[in-house]
């Protein structure tokens, strides 16, 4: 029993601290944001090169071969930093082709992916349905060799730069389609976090040879799904700890009545509270990792047990510590706004607290 | 990373539950407190006599010299298998570890063995009637009479005071110094003239604290332990001491309360169905499943840095607050869960669970006060951990 990073996975953490912190400081997220794809393509190269793409993704197809601990590091990272990057959506893709796809898929879309020469996105939830997790509407028709896709995507992370598109059918299968496929019109979406770009797609007969759907299907997908969620936890878990460390620097400086305010428990107890919520999705956040790369038999709860945990704390923590900082807190011009919405955000993908509470009553009321 | 059990702590929790499990006297006996004592003796000699009394105390002083992980097993099992308390709770986990800390060779030899057997029982005389949070304030006087001490004060919350031997007991000793030197960590004889015993009836109708007094008692030189004057820092041992060995032993209680309310779910109808089917419930006791978990992590994440530094750290007083927290929840959801039943208490016929959930309920109002306020402990964690500057 030991319950701490190795030292490898320090270097990670402290790799990506350093990188992030001297790319992404405030003028730059805000530029970043009102720029066309939210993202700047020459911080994706030099993630490249850390090899971030496939920091978890097979060796045999070109990525790090590490572990979800790994990747937990580096997205706790990217929320602490509130990195806008498409390394999540790409991240989605990535996992799929490694745990779902064909070889020759692998060959052909995951080697560059985990080289960061080609990026994915995930094409999931259907215009007009409740976007419940794992059903779809949009179908795959059959028509010779091949299926046809007709129908609109919405919540496509990063659509408008990414190569591919890995599009989800109501059969539980997953297609791969070139971004500019015919048929295929994308439309950015206004979302609440600008620090990441969700669009929709419309597919009007877009035509998918048989070599590009994956083999797998349905609940094969769960164990990506499982990955994911541990992911963006992480990054909820990023963002908690770093607005909890900002209401804590204010509470020490800000001075009210003659004292700082952090002196009156009304402030320091929301403070002890922030930090009860960060650490336990900390804990949360490890424990399914570790459950993902040690005893995957565990992941389906843990992975539930986090994403649930850390959906609340990624947005009540940045929400408490805009309280904290009280009137300032409240403006644009203060950077706590764009971690309340990235949290947020962060809480309704890949299944809310809610839907993720009734997974764990389900596995406990068995 | 390996949240796992090595081989050889797999070997050791399965040698601890084969011993419980051999050696389980039952379920406590459901008569008065007297009973429930002489049977948590008998089980403690038992624990002895096999070597798990004293499981962190070192070897040399009738221990097992166990590792952190070792007596967060031990606690663990325990609490899962709903083994029974040792009578003296509180010389195992804070009068022996205090004198191996702090008291002297003869200290050592004469308190030690009969803290292990449960031969002699301990109390702690801490907390007064005017100095609950704000431990430092305390009153009671010890004043220096040739080679004895001569006390007087009141002390409260004195759990099993009346079974005890012996006293915890932290006194003023010097009313001129600032009020964290002026104090002596003295060890009390309770079976004397001046000390009196008052059992307190709580809310549940039990009673396992008292009021003590103190008339005039007498202790002698050599029951000082670490030094007069040194009362404060030899106090805080004590009380680092039961927050670091309570937690595992709480997350197992915490996972068998669970199951209960699952179970509790399972059968109580509501809404022509069961409360185990109603959306509400199901969030509400999933959220539990889940704080109970991270609760769990937490506390391995803490062994992990205690293990590392050496030192508990201030951390512990986000386990103690969370256990504080989720026992209370699991009450509530229990009672919310018996609905119209809720006022049904242990004793009548109609009471679900046989009134069980109506005790937990009550008793567990406590866990945020007993063994430091949640309210102080947000002081603890809000000025040592985030650094905030002190309230006063």
């Amino acid at each position: 029993m030991y319950f701490d990073l190795t030292d490898e996975q320090q270097a990670i953490r402290s790799t990506a601290r350093e990188f992030l912190a001297a790319r992404y400081k405030s003028e730059r997220i805000r530029e970043l944001a009102e720029s066309e794809h939210g993202f700047e393509q020459s911080d994706w190269e030099e993630m490249a090169e850390l090899g971030w793409p496939g920091l978890a993704l097979p060796e045999e197809w070109g990525g790090q071969g590490l572990g979800i601990v790994d990747l937990a590091v580096l997205f706790e990272e990217m929320g602490y930093a509130l990195a806008p990057s498409p390394l999540l959506s790409s991240a989605v893709v990535g996992l799929a082709l490694a745990l779902c796809g064909s070889d020759d898929q692998r060959e052909r879309f995951l080697r560059p992916l985990a080289e960061g020469g080609l990026r994915g996105a995930p094409a999931l939830w259907d215009a007009g349905t409740p976007g419940t997790i794992g059903q779809f509407t949009m179908e795959a028709r059959e028509d010779g060799d091949g299926v046809v896709l007709d129908g609109e995507k919405i919540l496509v992370m990063d659509a408008a730069s990414a190569d591919v598109l890995l599009v989800a059918t109501a059969d539980g299968r997953r297609h791969l389609v070139e971004r500019q496929a015919p048929g295929v019109a994308i439309a950015p979406s206004t979302s609440i976090d600008l620090t990441r770009r969700l669009y929709s797609v419309r597919f009007d007969g877009v035509r998918v040879a048989p070599e590009d759907s994956l083999p797998a299907a349905g609940p094969d997908y769960f164990d990506v799904f499982h990955r994911i969620c541990v992911a963006v936890a992480a990054e909820s878990t990023g963002i908690a700890q770093r607005t909890m460390e900002m209401a804590v620097a204010y509470a020490k400086d800000r001075q009210q009545f003659g004292r700082p305010i952090g002196a009156y428990q009304a402030v320091s107890h929301r403070c002890a509270q922030m930090l009860l919520e960060t650490e336990n999705s900390r804990s949360a956040v490890y424990g399914a990792a570790w459950a993902a790369d040690a005893e995957p038999g565990s992941l389906p709860r843990a992975a539930a047990i986090a994403k649930a945990y850390a959906s609340d704390a990624g947005w009540r923590v940045p929400d408490a510590s805009i309280q904290v900082h009280g009137g300032i807190g409240f403006t644009w011009e203060h950077d706590l706004h764009f971690f309340l919405k990235r949290g947020k955000a962060n809480a309704a993908m890949f299944g809310d607290a809610k839907w993720h509470r009734e997974r764990v009553a389900d596995a406990v009321l068995a | 990373m390996d949240l796992s059990l090595s081989p050889s702590e797999q070997r050791f929790r399965d040698e601890v539950s084969a011993w419980i499990e051999a050696n389980h006297p039952g379920p406590e006996p459901d008569g008065g407190l007297e009973e429930v004592m002489a049977f948590r003796r008998e089980w403690q000699l038992k624990m002895h006599e096999a070597g798990w009394a004293g499981i962190s105390w070192p070897k040399e002083f009738g221990g097992r010299g166990a590792t952190l992980i070792e007596q967060a097993i031990f606690v663990g099992e325990a609490a899962r298998l709903e083994a029974p308390s040792p009578a003296n709770v509180l010389g195992l986990a804070m009068g022996g570890p205090v004198v191996i800390a702090h008291g002297t060779e003869e200290q050592k030899a004469r308190y030690l063995e009969p803290i292990l057997t449960g031969e002699e029982i301990w109390c702690q005389g801490f907390s007064e009637p005017e100095s609950g949070s704000d431990l430092a304030s305390l009153k009671t006087r010890a004043v220096k009479d040739g080679d004895e001490w001569v006390v007087t004060g009141q002390k409260v919350w004195t759990t099993f005071a009346q079974y005890a031997k012996w006293c915890m007991l932290v006194a003023r000793t010097d009313p001129d110094a600032p009020k964290h030197k002026g104090l002596t960590y003295f060890l009390m004889d309770m079976e004397q003239d001046g000390v009196e015993a008052k059992p307190l009836v709580q809310i549940t109708g039990e009673g396992e604290f008292n009021e003590v007094f103190i008339e005039e008692a007498r202790i002698p030189d050599a029951n000082v332990v670490g030094g007069v004057g040194n009362g404060w820092s030899v106090a805080i041992t004590t009380l680092m001491n039961e927050r670091a060995g309570l937690a595992f032993g709480a997350i197992a209680q915490i996972a068998n309360s669970l199951k209960r309310l699952g179970k509790l779910a399972a059968e109580t109808r509501v809404n022509g169905g069961t409360a185990a089917e109603d959306p509400v419930f199901r969030q509400r006791l999933a959220q539990l499943h889940i704080e109970a978990e991270t609760m769990r992590l937490n506390a391995y994440r803490g062994l992990t840095k205690t293990m590392q530094s050496g030192i508990p750290g201030p951390e512990g007083s986000l386990g103690k607050w969370q256990w504080a927290d989720i026992n209370q929840r699991i009450g509530e959801l229990a009672l919310d869960i018996e609905g119209a039943y809720a006022p049904l208490a242990r004793g009548g016929e109609h009471a679900l669970a046989g009134g069980a959930w109506q005790y937990s309920f009550l008793r567990s109002r406590a866990n945020s006060i007993e063994g430091g306020t949640t309210d102080i402990l947000k002081n603890i964690i809000a000025e040592r951990v985030l650094g905030l500057p002190r309230m006063r």
